[in-house]
Order: C-alpha cells, then structure tokens, then sequence
C-alpha cells in the first residue's frame, strides 16, 4: 500500500474530508480577505435588536443606557416605565450610534406593563407575537424576488430581568423562559444586583441556574472557540451566570476617579466594578464579543425553526397544522418523504374506503336479488296452484262433457234404435197395407 | 377642716398624700404578672425580607424560617397562613408574640383576589373572640387571636405602587391597622427613596388607603401631633439583618456590601430604627387598642345587626350559638 492510500483510507475513518494543506510559495494575498469582508461590513453598517423583558421597576432603562452609553431614556422621554401601562405593549426605539467609523443601527424593543397587573397569565403573548411577526417580515422579504434591500429586524437578544428577591425564580419567570426559549436568545440577568451581598448573590445564582435545568429551559450557550485564551473567558463567563448587573445614569466622583454608580450612606456601588456585579462582563458580552455571534444563533437556528414551521404548515394543502406540529429542525427531504408517506396513508384510507363501499353495495345487490327470487318463487307456486284449479275445473268439464257425450250417444242410440224400430215397423205397416 | 366642691373642673386640692398615683405601679404588676399578646401579620410577595425583618425588630428567631438564607423555599400555589408563636421576656414582662406569616402571596401568575385567605383568617379571629364573649361562662382572660398589626411590604420599585399593592391595601385597611413598609431599602440611594416615599405617599392618599395611625382615631392634639409626624415619615423604608459586623471598633446589625456595610440602625442608613420604636416602644398598645375597639367592634355590630340579635349560649356549654 502507498502512502498515498494509506492517507486515504485515514480521512474516510475519521468521517471529515481533511484537504491536505499545502504550503504556498509565494505571497497570494487572500490573506486580505478579511479586511474586504470588514470594509463591506463598514460600508454596509450593522444593525442589532435587543429585546428587555421584565417587571417595571427592575432598571432595565437605565441598563440600556448604562449599556450603550446614551441616553435613549431621558427625563425628556422617559422610559416606559414611567408611563402607566394598563396591558402589556411591545415598543421599539431605534438608535443610530457611531463609533470609529463603524455604525450601528440599535432597536431597543421594550415591553412595559409585563408582570405589572394583578392577573399577569398570557402575558408573554405579546411578546411572543411581536418576535413571531419579525420573523415573518424577513421571511416574506426573503422570498420576494427583489432581495436587495432586506432589513434584518429579527430580535436578536432578550434579556431577562429577573427580580433580585434572594430565593429563586417566580413562577412568571418559569412561564415566561419557557414559551420564549426556543424563539428568541435569552440571557437572564439579576437585576438590581446591589440588593444582594456577595453571599446572597452567589446562593440566589446557584438557585436559578439549579431551577433553569430543572424546567429544562435553554439561555443562551456561549460557544466554545478554538482559542485557548477564549475559552477561558468563556468558562469565566458561564461561571457567573445568570449575570447581576446594575445600571446607573449618574457619574460619581470616587477617589478622583470619574465612574458611573450609585451613592449611598454607607459607600458607592460602581456600576463597571468587577467585584460590585457583572455589569461590565455583559457589556463585554453583548458588545464586545458575542454580537456577531447572538446574530448568527438568531439567525441559524431560531429563523429557521420558525420558518420550517410556517412553510410545512403551509404545504399540506393551506391548512394550518402548527397545531399538531411541535417545533421541527427538518431538512427539506425529510420534509418530502414525510409528505409522500402521509400522501400514500392518504390513498390507502381512500382506497380502504371505497372498497368498503363496495362491499356495502354488493352485499345489497345480493339481498334485493334473494329477495326478488323469494318473490318469484311465491309467484311461480301462485300460478302452479291456479293452474291445477283450473286443471280441475276442466277436467271436471270434460268429464261433464263426457258424461254428456254418453248420454248423447246414448240417447242417439235409443233414437237411432227408436228410428229402427219406427223404420221396421212402418215396412211392417207398409206390406200389410199393400194389399 | 375641707370641704369639697361639685364637679366642675379637675379636682379638689389635695391636703396629704393619698396614693392614688400608685394604681399605676398595680396595673403594671398586674401586667406584668400576666403577660400580654400581640400577633402581628406579614404580608407581601416573597423575597422581599419579611422573616428576616420580624427577626430583627423582635431580635430573636421568631419568624418561619432560621436566619440566614438556608432552606428551600419553595412557593405554594395558593396562599397559606402560617402563625407561629413564641413567648419572648423583657425586663420581667412576659410578651407572647404571634407572627403570622403569608407564603404565597402575590407570587403566582394569576394573583386575582389572592387577598381572600387572608381577610378570612382576620374575620375568623373576630369571629373567635365573638364566640367567647357572648358565651354566659366567660373565660377569665379571653385568649387574643385577633391580627393586631398587619405589616404590608412595598417593593422598591422606585416607581410607584403596584396594583396589587393597592386592591389589597384597600379591600383590607378597613378591617386590620396596616402599617406599609419599603423593604429592602438599600437598593435605593437616598434621592431614589424620598421621591418614591413621596409618590408612595401620595398614591395611598389617592386611593383613600387609611394606615395605622389613622387621622380619625387619634385622641388629642398631642396624639394628633405626634401621629402627624409619623404619618409623614411612612411607608418606613427598611433594611433587616441578623447578621453582626465590625463597623469602627462597633458591632453592629447590618448588611456587608463590597462598598460598605449597611447598618440596620443607623437613621442614615435607613429607617428601621423608626419602625421598630414606633411599633414596639410607643405604639404597641394602641395597636392592640384600636384592633379591640375600632375594628373588632366594627365588626361585632355588622355581625349581630346581620343576625337581628344574638342569643347567649345555654348553660350546658355546647360551643353551638345562633350566631
């Protein structure tokens, strides 16, 4: 065996067609690639969704503006929190923001009013119908035949709030994580994290994690990266979570330096401290590193869940099976095969019932006919019995008629004899006369 | 020779000591012989604080759960009552606190009228009493079940009230003396916590929320006076620990923070120490008087004109009545 074979039979093992590097000669140049691809993506800009869901009063406007480091809520707009909100809404912002010739189109899509009245079930609806409808607007801009402009308003992130009460997860939150998993890329955060101490905070981190896998709910993943370094930062990452942030719109002098935080009595809760919360993690996270990639997983998998959804409900004949359908990661050609075979259990149940009809039919053609004969049976023995009474009667008659016959031929005997007699005794008569 | 003058105003001139001012001191060994009752109420969603906060203000373990975090809570599914007594002793005077706890409430997703349990058990505290004082035998000493102070728990929004906050303040301020309390107030800076105070304040006044101390009730200018302050200090936004920390060479009760520790009872900090004079050192009392003469009667007169008349129970005791 050569070498060459021997490479062979060792690619088809391992189950990947390895190509073989070669080393170049020469300076190509596609080592530029990238920075085309970053030119195009400059020119192009980019365009973010975040989604915050959470009770009103969590601080999620001032993280936005922590986050993003402008004031999208302002005492001239204020957030939606401060307006009050007699049903769930769903409202969106958009930001244009620029930073070292890259610009970022940033819709911040809020909802106020959720979990704020006394009876909060379903609503998530609104939420989930919101994020549903996005999905639908790329992908009815996806099958049109003019593709040039095709803005990508698909929410890319939720973050969730989640009430820094110490003990775990209210039910609302359970409810809300799990119709939204498998839609949208959820991060939870802990809001209000300087509610907490340290020891509380990792104690109410545990618990929710420990809750998150018991009801089987799915947060964002982050991916592991061939980088040695990344991954590190990562484990980092997925250690701390669900992240406990704080927000703050107020810059506080602290040791001659110029930070954002909180003041209190007792001392100032720096919002991009690492040991005070997570703040600065997330917005390392979210900005940093892992948009690209919240875009992708959107993008990857979320809208294409939904869309195989909508497309094989709208296949089987236009009716609506999203209902009996739960959610489908099928291939196109799985997609087919499925269609034939309901297509072929479709025939046999016709077929099955067309010859049960059929059976039905003869079975009554068999009766009608016994039916008829019975009938001719009766019929025929009707007319046999008439016709021996009528038999009867005329044998009766011929015996009468014969009866009559005798009598006749008798009477015309004793006539006839009668004659003979009268004859004889007139040639009697006549020779005594002639005299 | 004396003599004394009809009625008119306070009193004749005393010409030697009589001891009328030591019926005091009986009625203070009186009661302190007997010991007295106060069952207190926690209402509010969880996580907010209750157990640790009653801990702290009666400094022992008095409420549902250890100190500390320890402990699944899990949350039930309907909201149940929970009373838990306990006899404390200070300074010779004997105390059977009563901490009635609230698990359940306001967790669910659905929370529509999950104030009901709640106001039933009240009324079937008043309900017990009734009983025993319309019965001919009486007991010596009626045993006091009735919600004395109900402690309602505001959410640190730092909005405003929630609507749950408000139908249950409403359908019950006219049934038990509440007393509404911010918890956890170290989530909020000091501007935070007197602007949503302020807001707090206003929305109860526009809703018609009467708290303890309410203005019908009081006496005389100078309870008038003194509950007017008050009145204008609540909701109290307050902190509760169990936990001691070294704060400049003191210990104190509080919270350590990575920025600092917060100390329960610094008036700077937060207004726990108001709370607890207000509820244990001046006006325990008068909660339980107001709890006895207001809203038990009140509740007494609607139950006998709805029954047109009671009739005192037979000598043969039998615990039926035709209430």
């Amino acid at each position: 065996m050569s070498n060459g074979a021997r490479s062979v039979t060792e690619v088809h093992r391992n189950g990947n067609i390895m190509a073989q590097e070669k080393l170049l000669e020469g300076y190509v140049g596609f080592a530029n690639l990238p920075n085309q691809v970053y030119r195009k993506s400059v020119k192009r800009g980019f365009e973010f969704t975040l989604m915050v869901v959470g009770e009103s009063g969590l601080g999620k406007s001032t993280l936005i503006n922590s986050l993003f480091l402008t004031d999208l809520y302002s005492p001239e707009y204020p957030g939606p929190s401060h307006r009050i909100k007699k049903t769930v809404q769903v409202e969106q912002s958009k930001v244009l923001v620029k930073e070292g010739g890259v610009q970022l189109l940033l819709t911040i899509v809020d909802t106020p009013g959720f979990g704020d009245a006394v009876d909060n079930s379903n609503c998530w609806q609104p939420v989930i119908d919101h994020i549903d409808s996005k999905f639908e607007d790329y992908l009815n801009s996806e099958s049109r035949v003019n593709r040039r402009q095709m803005p990508d308003n698909r929410v890319h992130c939720c973050l969730y709030f989640i009430a820094p009460s110490g003990h775990g997860l209210k039910p609302l939150d359970i409810e809300f994580m799990k119709r939204l998993h498998e839609k949208v890329n959820i991060i939870p955060l802990i809001a209000k994290a300087d509610t907490m101490t340290p020891e509380e905070c990792q104690q109410f981190k545990k618990q929710i994690m420990r809750e998150i896998t018991e009801h089987k709910i799915q947060i964002y993943e982050f991916p592991e990266t061939n980088d040695e370094e990344e991954n590190k930062m990562v484990k980092k990452i997925k250690d701390r979570l669900p992240l406990a942030v704080v927000g703050s719109n107020t810059i506080i002098v602290v040791n001659e330096k110029r930070v954002r935080g909180r003041q209190y009595p007792w001392g100032v809760a720096e919002v991009e401290n690492g040991e005070h919360c997570d703040f600065t993690i997330l917005r390392n996270m979210l900005i940093r590193t892992h948009m690209q990639d919240l875009k992708d997983v959107t993008n990857n998998v979320h809208y294409e869940n939904y869309r195989s959804r909508k497309l094989a409900a709208v296949t089987y004949n236009g009716v609506d099976n999203n209902k009996n359908k739960g959610p489908m990661t099928k291939s196109p050609l799985a997609q087919m095969e499925e269609e034939r075979r309901e297509h072929v259990t479709k025939m046999e149940k016709m077929e099955m019932e067309m010859e049960q009809v059929f059976e039905m039919k003869v079975k009554e053609k068999i009766q009608k006919l016994k039916d008829s004969e019975l009938e001719l049976q009766r019929r025929h023995e009707q007319m046999k019995k008439n016709l021996e009474a009528q038999h009867k009667e005329l044998e009766e008659k011929r015996r009468q008629l014969e009866d009559e016959k005798h009598n006749w031929e008798a009477q015309q005997r004793v006539l006839e004899q009668q004659k003979l007699d009268a004859s004889r005794t007139l040639e009697k008569n006549k020779k005594k006369k002639i005299f | 020779h004396y003599y004394c003058r009809q009625s008119e105003s306070i009193g004749s001139t005393l010409l030697g000591y009589i001891g009328i001012d030591t019926i005091i001191e009986q009625m203070r060994k009186k009661t302190m012989k007997a010991g007295f009752d106060f069952n207190i109420m926690i209402v509010g969603h969880s996580g907010l604080g209750k157990s640790t906060l009653v801990n702290t203000l009666f400094k022992s373990q008095v409420s549902r759960w250890s100190s500390g975090w320890g402990g699944e809570h899990k949350i039930p599914k309907t909201v149940e009552i929970k009373a838990v007594s306990h006899v404390i002793e200070e300074g010779g005077v004997k105390m059977k606190l009563t901490v009635i706890d609230t698990p359940g409430f306001g967790d669910q997703i659905n929370n529509e009228n999950c104030w009901d349990p709640i106001s039933k058990y009240i009324n079937e505290q008043y309900e017990k009493f009734l009983k025993e004082e319309v019965n001919i035998a009486r007991k010596k000493r009626i045993p006091d079940t009735r919600v004395h102070c109900c402690l309602y728990f505001i959410s640190p929004t730092g909005h405003s009230l929630r609507q749950l906050d408000i139908e249950f303040m409403k359908h019950l301020s006219r049934v038990v003396n509440i007393i509404p309390v911010i918890a956890k107030s170290d989530t909020m800076t000091p501007d935070e916590k007197n602007e949503f105070k302020h807001r707090v304040r206003k929305e109860l006044e526009t809703h018609g929320i009467e708290y303890y101390p309410q203005n019908e009730f009081d006496d005389d200018m100078e309870d008038k006076n003194e509950n007017d302050k008050i009145r204008e200090a609540m909701p109290f936004a307050v902190v509760g620990s169990d936990k001691e920390f070294q704060v400049n060479g003191k210990r104190v009760l509080g919270r350590k923070t990575a920025w600092g520790v917060v100390e329960v009872e610094n008036p700077n900090h937060c207004e726990f120490a108001l709370l607890r004079d207000f509820l244990i050192r001046s006006h325990l009392q008068d909660l339980k008087e107001v709890t006895h003469n207001i809203h038990y009667e009140t509740y007494r007169a609607r139950r006998l004109n709805d029954n047109g008349g009671l009739h005192p129970i037979s000598a043969n005791n039998t615990q039926e009545s035709n209430l």
